[in-house]
């Protein structure tokens, strides 16, 4: 089993060093080359928008990046761990200890209650039910949620479920983020205000942000932004003048 | 916009009489405001004496309507600048941009690297424009948005273009 540290405050680099280093990442799916080619560093508390066209390959870079995917060529160093090296095994304890995941819709479990929901990556942990369910209360107040804690996804609104959704990424206290269209369900209000209210909950631990947006409105929240365009960065986000 | 940038890049698209210049500028760029001769041949003759533009096979004392005018070196390196020079999000840039472009299908210079600068530019602002709100009171908050909402259109506008971008050259070499 590969070093990786439970807690990550005693890893990760300071601000302003790379958290995450990809270099030269290579995707394919059958004829399909998804990445060709991408050369990546995300700092320690940095919050990066990836935009790009559909079909360009932005979900398919941050699975490349958060170990969902293995990618053909190049490797991918996250804090001290080397990513591309883990087996799938130790791939998948890295992201249940170190990372959290933000979708557009349909990731909580829907005969769960949001309070629920929320505990269980701790239980996953072997953090104990008592201890989970108070980080898990402490987490849902942070989103202004605490009124939703026994309902079921179902019988909120989509807004609401989205900030539960962001809780559960936040509960384990990972040192990434990794969000798909994280507000691609909401209306702009509602978008915005789930947006912020995760922006502020990871500014204030320093968790470092990836975030898949088509909407430059949301992009306009982060520190950089990058533009995946056939599977490259575009020369304007590598940094490479015309 | 400063319409002398459109006539160089329209001769550097191939050499040209002042005459023809005019024509093909209300062609691709005039959309229903044509530009009048005499301020064709003053911007010409200003290009000249800054050395962007010279002028071939000039009969002696010819009007300025027989001159054939062709491009200098530094009036290529004058369109370069103009091309890896992105706009400050502001009403008139749809304009400028729209030239910008259109001429650097015209010229095969990279459009798509154009229209990159371009939204990092405007994301930039928004970023800038973000975090201004982020400290405001609701009404300055409501004024700020309206100004994100304004540089967002321009933004769709340059996605929708950077997508169109293999049909507009193949347009744009068609009329050529
Ligand atoms: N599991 C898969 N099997 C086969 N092809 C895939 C798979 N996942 C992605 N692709 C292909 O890889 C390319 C990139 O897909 P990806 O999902 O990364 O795009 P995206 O930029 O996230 O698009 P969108 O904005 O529409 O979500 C696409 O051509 C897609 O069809
Ligand atoms: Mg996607």
């Amino acid at each position: 089993m590969a070093d990786i540290a439970l807690n990550p405050a005693t890893t990760v680099p300071a601000r302003g060093t790379p958290l995450i280093r990809a270099i030269g990442l290579h995707k394919s799916f059958g004829a399909t080359k998804a990445l060709r080619g991408i050369d990546l560093d995300v700092n320690q508390g940095e919050v990066l928008a990836v935009m790009g066209p559909s079909g360009s390959g932005k979900s398919t870079l941050i699975h490349c990046l958060a170990g969902v995917l293995a990618p053909e060529e190049g490797q991918v160093v996250i804090g001290d761990t080397d990513v591309t090296a883990l087996n799938a095994d130790e791939r998948a304890r890295l992201r249940l200890e170190r990372i959290g995941f933000v979708f557009q819709f349909g990731q909580l479990l829907p005969d769960l209650t949001a309070l629920d929901n929320v505990a269980l990556p701790l239980l996953m942990n072997g953090v104990g039910r008592r201890a989970a369910t108070v980080r898990a209360r402490k987490w849902l107040d942070r989103l202004d949620i605490s009124d939703q804690a026994t309902k079921v996804p179902g019988d909120m609104s989509g807004g609401q479920a989205q900030r539960v959704a962001i809780a559960r990424a936040l509960v384990t206290q990972p040192s990434v983020i990794f969000a798909d269209e994280p507000t691609g369900s909401l209306d702009s209000v509602a978008g915005e205000k789930v947006l912020t209210a995760m922006l502020e909950a990871v500014r204030e631990s320093n968790t470092t942000v990836v975030l898949i947006t088509h909407d430059a409105r949301t992009a306009a929240y982060a520190d950089r932004e990058v533009i995946v365009r056939d599977g490259m960065l575009s020369a304007a986000s590598r940094g490479v003048a015309a | 916009m400063d319409k002398s940038l459109a006539l160089l890049g329209l001769v550097d698209t191939g050499s040209s009489y002042g005459y023809d210049l005019k024509h093909r500028y209300d062609e691709v760029f005039g959309r229903g405001k044509p530009i009048a001769f005499g301020q064709v041949y003053a911007a010409l003759a200003r290009m000249i004496r800054d050395g962007l533009l010279t002028t071939l096979g000039e009969e002696a004392g010819a009007g300025p309507d027989r001159k054939r005018y062709a491009i200098t070196e530094a009036g290529r390196d004058r369109i370069r600048e103009w091309f890896s020079t992105p706009d400050r999000p502001a009403p008139e840039l749809a304009d400028n941009l729209f030239v910008k472009v259109v001429l650097a299908c015209m010229l095969d210079s990279d459009a798509d690297e154009l229209l990159d600068m371009q939204r990092s530019e405007h994301l930039a602002r928004m970023r800038e424009l973000t975090r201004i709100k982020q400290h405001s009171p609701l009404l300055e908050r409501l004024a700020v948005d309206h100004a994100l909402f304004q540089i967002e259109a321009d933004l769709r506008w340059i996605d929708m273009t950077s997508a169109r971008l293999t049909d507009m050259r193949e347009e744009v070499r068609r009329n050529g």
